[in-house]
C-alpha cells in the first residue's frame, strides 16, 4: 500500500497508514527521493505512529531514507515510534543512529523548523 | 503435547508480504495466551526477521506458530522451516553483523535475543529450521 505524502509549507510529510511490506518501504524510499526535488522540499517528517513493528528492514530503510534525502538538501524526522516498538527495536539491536527523532508530528515540525533557523542563522 | 487446530497457524512464506501476514497472525495468536503488549511486538518482530530470513536466503518456506504449555507455564513456539541452500556455518550467521545478503547480519542474532529458547539447525543443500519459543512471564 502506498504512504501518502503531504507537503506542508517547506515539508513532506509521510503519515505511514498501515503495516507496511517490503516492497512499500522501498515505495516510499524512491517516492520521497523523487518528491523532495520537485517540490524542493527543506524536511520531510516520516510518521510511524501506525507501525507495531520495527524491524531490520525497516530499520535500514528509514536510515538510508534519511542520508538520501540530506543528500538532496533536506532534513528527515522519524516520528511516533511507539513505545512497544522502542523496547523491541533496542532487544533486536537496531539503532537509527545519527538520524533526527521525535515524540510526535507536532515536535517534528518543531524540530525542523528550528534546525531550518540554525541553517539560516550561521548563512 | 497436544495441539488443537485453533492454537496453530501456518503461513506460507514467499514474498515480503508474506512476512507481514506471519507476523500480524503471530501477534493474534499469542495475545491468547496472555502475553503483555509489549511482548507482543517482540515476538511479531522476531517473526518478521526469522520470515525475512527464508525470503532472502531459501525465496519460500513455512512459519507455524502454536500455543504451548509446559506444566506451569504458557507460550508461544515459532518453528521456521525452508528447503533452500543451508547454511554452511550457523556460528558464524549468529554472529552480529554477518550477513552475505542484503540485510544488516541482525536478523537471526537479533531474534534470539528477543526470545526466550531460539536454536537453529541447517544442512547444507537441504534446508535450514529455526525454532523459537516465548513463555508469559
Amino acid at each position: 500500500m502506498a504512504v501518502p505524502i503531504l507537503k506542508q509549507r517547506h515539508h513532506l510529510i509521510a503519515s505511514i497508514q498501515s503495516a507496511l511490506s517490503d516492497q512499500d518501504l522501498l515505495g516510499l524510499r524512491d517516492d520521497l527521493a523523487r518528491l523532495v526535488g520537485q517540490h524542493r522540499a527543506l524536511g520531510v517528517i516520516i510518521d510511524v505512529t501506525a507501525l507495531d513493528v520495527l524491524d531490520s528492514f525497516a530499520t535500514r530503510t528509514l536510515r538510508a531514507i534519511a542520508y538520501m534525502t540530506k543528500l538532496r538538501g533536506a532534513e528527515t524526522v522519524i516520528v511516533g515510534i511507539q513505545p512497544d516498538v522502542a523496547t523491541a527495536m533496542v532487544q533486536l539491536g537496531l539503532t537509527l543512529e545519527d538520524v533526527l527523532t521525535a515524540l510526535d508530528l507536532e515536535e517534528g515540525l518543531a524540530l525542523l523548523d528550528q534546525r531550518l533557523e540554525e541553517r539560516h542563522g550561521s548563512q | 503435547m497436544a495441539v488443537s487446530r485453533d492454537s496453530q497457524v501456518h503461513v506460507r512464506i514467499q514474498n515480503s508480504a508474506d512476512i507481514v501476514a506471519a507476523r500480524q497472525q503471530g501477534r493474534a495468536l499469542a495475545a491468547i495466551a496472555g502475553f503483555s503488549h509489549s511482548n507482543l511486538t517482540i515476538i511479531a518482530t522476531a517473526i518478521s526477521e526469522v520470515a525475512r530470513n527464508i525470503v532472502e536466503y531459501a525465496k519460500e518456506g513455512e512459519i507455524i506458530i502454536t500455543l504451548i504449555d509446559d506444566a506451569s507455564k504458557k507460550g508461544v513456539e515459532i518453528v521456521a522451516s525452508d528447503q533452500g541452500p543451508g547454511i554452511p556455518d550457523v556460528g558464524t550467521v549468529m554472529r552480529d553483523g554477518f550477513s552475505t545478503g542484503k540485510g544488516l547480519g541482525i536478523g537471526l542474532p537479533g531474534a534470539r535475543r528477543l526470545m526466550d529458547e531460539f536454536a537453529i539447525s541447517s544442512v547444507v543443500g537441504t534446508g535450514t529450521i529455526v525454532t523459537m519459543k516465548k513463555w508469559v512471564a
